[in-house]
């Protein structure tokens, strides 16, 4: 299926929001996610399925000011 | 104090547009500052390395959430900055206009309602207007963040009356000057005031020597802090003669 991870099109075949956190190879304590603009926390990932045109968001700290 | 914390420090540093991590680094630790400021991005090529610096610093972590237009996507983030950074501090932004980068009133209000109920330590990010002010503390903020001017302009304290009102407004409220503050005078202004502390980022990350600017607001903040403790003098409106007349020698 076709989502949309931090704004670019993928395609995979993650059934779950904690599966594609894997699949891409992120470090699952180092990003925060959110699925369709609303946060989902780390401990509900794997319950949390992706379906296509899902819109994914894993941020990590950066500069601020 | 800041939500039961209190700082040695009062000046606390933004960690944006640094000419390399190595400076960001030797800033933080020139500064004095014990609390900085950082953001939540989509993970750039930089990301382990500010990590790194982060851990490094010894310094509390204050999220922000920067670039937020609305409410939503402000609670939104600060809630994901609850869960990566471990802390319920969150310095809240919900910008209202393109130009000025003047927060919306309306939006952070809103947010912050929702945020200090749902256990979140707020530092609202806010305009020198006591209205939205009471709002904000009647929502549950104990700190609050009025801008010195537009976040990046360096102009200082635009609105010096209406800061000297809100500090005699709100007694018991810690109030930091955040954003628009662009030297050391201006920090020790704020300082003198009574405000609680200071936050600022462009000032220092934009100068020619970084470290050699953050050391140099560091030590103004502290002086504006100490001189406000010790009392500074009423202004008068002619000259006083500090030397004593008694004992002067008849020469004329």
């Amino acid at each position: 299926m076709r989502i949309d991870l931090n704004g670019a099109p993928v395609e995979t075949d993650a059934p779950t929001l904690a599966a594609l956190i894997e699949e891409r190879g992120h470090d699952a304590a180092s990003v925060a996610s959110a699925l369709n603009g609303a946060f989902v926390p780390r401990t509900r990932r794997a319950a949390t399925p992706l379906s296509h045109g899902a819109r994914v968001e894993l941020l990590t700290p950066m500069q601020g000011g | 104090m800041f939500y039961g914390t209190d700082l040695t420090s009062r000046l606390m540093l933004g960690t944006a547009q640094y000419p390399s991590p190595r400076v960001l680094r030797d800033a933080i630790a020139a500064s004095g500052a014990e609390v900085i400021t950082v953001s939540l991005r989509r993970e750039g090529p930089e990301g382990g390395a500010f990590r790194d610096i982060l851990a490094a610093s010894g310094c509390r972590v204050l999220p922000n959430t920067a670039g937020c237009h609305t409410a939503r996507e402000a609670i939104t983030t600060a809630q994901m900055a609850r869960e990566l950074f471990g802390t319920r501090w969150i310095k809240l932004e919900v910008i209202g206009h393109a130009d000025t980068l003047q927060p919306d009133p309306f939006g952070l209000v809103e947010a912050a309602r929702t945020l200090c109920a749902d256990g979140f330590e707020v530092f609202p990010y806010t305009t020198e207007d006591l209205v939205v002010a009471d709002r904000l503390v009647e929502a549950g903020c104990q700190v609050l963040m009025p801008w010195g001017a537009p976040i990046g302009s360096g102009q200082g304290l635009r609105h010096i009356d209406a800061l000297r009102a809100m500090r005699a407004h709100f007694p018991g409220v810690a109030l930091v000057v955040d954003a628009g503050i662009g030297a050391p005078s201006q920090a020790a202004l704020a300082m003198e005031l009574g405000y609680d502390a200071v936050l600022l980022n462009t000032a220092v990350a934009r100068s020619l020597d970084p470290v050699a600017m953050a050391r140099a607001f560091g030590q103004a903040v502290a002086a504006g802090q100490g001189a406000h403790k010790a009392g500074l003098m009423p202004p008068r409106d002619m000259g006083v003669a500090s030397t004593p007349v008694f004992g002067m020698a008849e020469l004329a």
